[in-house]
């Protein structure tokens, strides 16, 4: 009977400072906007666009075959499914009554502007440090898009992470607020800026620790729907070290001859930057270059050996486009793939989908991405012979073949297909 | 010896493992359904059923298919008795210089087996792969819908 009362109180207290907590910690609401803005300038709009572009919004604030920037798009994080929000200017269900003010305080501070918490799929902690006068920019052009009325689904999150009060936590572990200075000069500057703030490309390319926050050291590499983010830190090592140039190309191609065409989720971040200035590619690069770290060991070359199952398959089934003889490779100019990023890394992930998957053929954007095109192997090959190919093709390059291939292929099977 | 069952029939054939599948169906076993079009997987003239689901066999290793079902076009009825898709692609007129046809027909049948009566929506999607360099996709479309009893 004791025990009973002392639990029962327990659990009142707990709940006590809980709530306690959760008023305290809860942001206030920021009053609606009150009507339509006044319609900001051309000149402000085209700057606005570049801001978005560089910030890749629309990446996750777009489903497939959606409107742009209605949201919808599900992304599979370990602790369930968040579908990201409608930021289109709609007063019910996108952001329409917001004001300037409510918007800055979203990207600073992950807040909503009824005062709620947002995910950290939302990257606030990167863009908390963007400049007052970009996230006006940023502001005015989302403002100017046409309306979307459109109610996303509601996200698919286990007890007790569907509490969004206990992101107050997470927030005094990650969240460094900025104070909205306008980032340093210079190309070095402005590429660590477009990097590390309105790039965030740490949110994929550092990884995630069990909190959901992200490792560090930073651009350590990590995983994404299936696929390796490589490390950004050893790009200028190795047998197929990269060049700035390489990478301004290929940040805004989504190709660079030398390394490989971007694929997966890369794919669609080197569309929207195939709509910024050179100039911006081109400061990201040239910060790039600057965490290089240098060169571990050298890794051991294997002998390459004919007559195995994997050269009949590569003879049949990538031969036609990837021998060297290939009108492809000839007359393409494209790289043989022992230069490639997906066969030269130690992670075989990016191998394994994209032989599973091919690059779907998509209509490339103007003035950027060149058409890349694979067909899928999914039917055709089982997860034994994409282990016997990998090893070939990792053989060609030089490399040990990689371990777990075929343990690898039937998991990104399973998680991938419909 | 690699083992395969084509149009329900046993196959044991001694080419090289590394030679397409599509080599050994048109030279060794007379199936001429299926065409050589690009030879990289990006048009669908020689597309195939295995195991039920469409591929390009100008891509498909011989090695891949060892124990494995194929099906052709010529799996799916004759000449003198077509089947019900084919029947539909004759009605329409779907073929004008037919060479991209096996591989439409092939595919469509892949897509009808699994879904009876697909949306015009799952039809184009699922038909995205295979070209027609004539432009009679109106017409493949319209035989697609027949055969699986929807208004064309």
């Amino acid at each position: 009977m004791r025990l009973r009362t002392l639990a029962a109180a327990g659990t009142a207290f707990v709940a006590v400072v809980l709530g306690g907590l959760y008023a305290w910690t809860r942001p206030e609401a920021i009053a609606p906007a009150a009507g339509p803005q006044r319609p900001p300038s051309p000149a402000v709009l085209a700057a606005g666009a570049r801001v978005v572009a560089l910030g890749d919004c629309m990446v996750c604030h777009t489903a497939p075959d959606g409107p742009a920037y209605a949201g919808g798009l599900g992304l599979k994080t370990p602790f369930g499914i968040i579908y990201s929000t409608n930021i289109t200017p709609d007063p019910e269900t996108g952001i329409g009554r917001w004001t300037s003010a409510a918007f800055r305080r979203a990207l600073r501070e992950g807040v909503a502007r009824d005062g709620h918490l947002l995910y950290p799929a939302f990257p606030y902690i990167h863009y908390t440090r963007m400049s007052d006068e970009d996230i006006e920019l940023a502001y005015a052009w989302l403002m100017s898009r046409p309306p979307v009325r459109v109610k996303q689904p509601d996200n698919d999150l286990a007890f007790p992470l569907n509490f969004r009060p206990l992101l107050a936590f997470w927030n005094a572990l990650y969240l460094r607020p900025g104070d909205g200075a306008a980032p340093g000069t210079g190309q070095v500057e402005r590429g660590r800026y477009l990097v590390d703030t309105l790039g965030h490309c740490a949110s994929c390319h550092s990884g995630m620790n069990v909190l959901g926050g992200e490792r560090s050291p930073a651009f350590q590499g990590g995983t994404v729907d299936g696929w390796h983010a490589p490390a950004l830190t050893r790009l200028a090592q190795g047998s197929a070290p990269w060049t700035r140039a390489e990478l301004a190309d290929y940040l805004q191609g989504g190709l660079a001859l030398a390394h490989g065409a971007a694929k997966g989720p890369m794919r669609p971040v080197t569309e929207r930057l195939a709509g910024v200035p050179r100039a911006d590619v081109e400061a990201m690069a040239a910060y790039l270059m600057t965490i290089q770290q240098p060169a571990a060991a050298a890794a051991v070359p294997a002998a390459a050996h004919t007559g195995t199952p994997g050269a009949a398959l590569f003879a049949a089934a990538c031969a036609g486009c990837h021998a060297p003889a290939a009108p492809m490779m000839r007359l393409g100019g494209r790289p043989g793939l022992d230069r490639s990023s997906a066969v030269l890394g130690d992670d075989p992930s990016n191998f394994i989908q994209t032989v599973l998957h091919g690059i779907p053929w998509e209509r490339p954007a103007p003035g950027g991405a060149a058409a890349a095109y694979m067909p899928p192997f999914a039917d055709v090959l089982s997860d034994a012979q994409v282990a016997e190919l990998a090893a070939w093709v990792r053989s060609g390059a030089g490399r040990p073949a990689w371990p777990g291939v075929a343990a690898a292929s039937a998991k990104q099977r399973k998680e991938m297909q419909p | 010896m690699t083992k395969i069952e084509v149009n329900g029939r046993a196959h044991e054939l001694r080419a090289d493992p590394a030679t397409p599948l599509l080599y050994v169906l048109r030279n060794e076993l007379n199936l001429n359904g299926a065409k050589f079009g690009c030879g990289m997987g990006q048009c669908g003239a020689c597309t195939v059923q295995l195991d039920g689901k469409p591929v390009f066999s100008c891509v498909t290793p011989l090695a891949a298919c060892a124990g494995r079902k194929v099906r052709t076009v010529e799996g799916l009825g004759s000449a003198a008795r077509p089947g019900k898709l084919q029947a539909a692609f004759i009605e329409h007129q779907a073929a004008q210089c037919g060479y991209c046809i096996a591989g439409m027909i092939v595919r469509a049948q892949a897509l009808l087996d699994k879904v009876p009566h697909p949306t015009d929506e799952q039809i184009r999607r699922h038909m995205e792969p295979n070209l027609c360099r004539c432009g009679t996709h109106h017409r493949i479309l319209a035989a697609i819908r027949a055969a699986a009893g929807e208004p064309a």
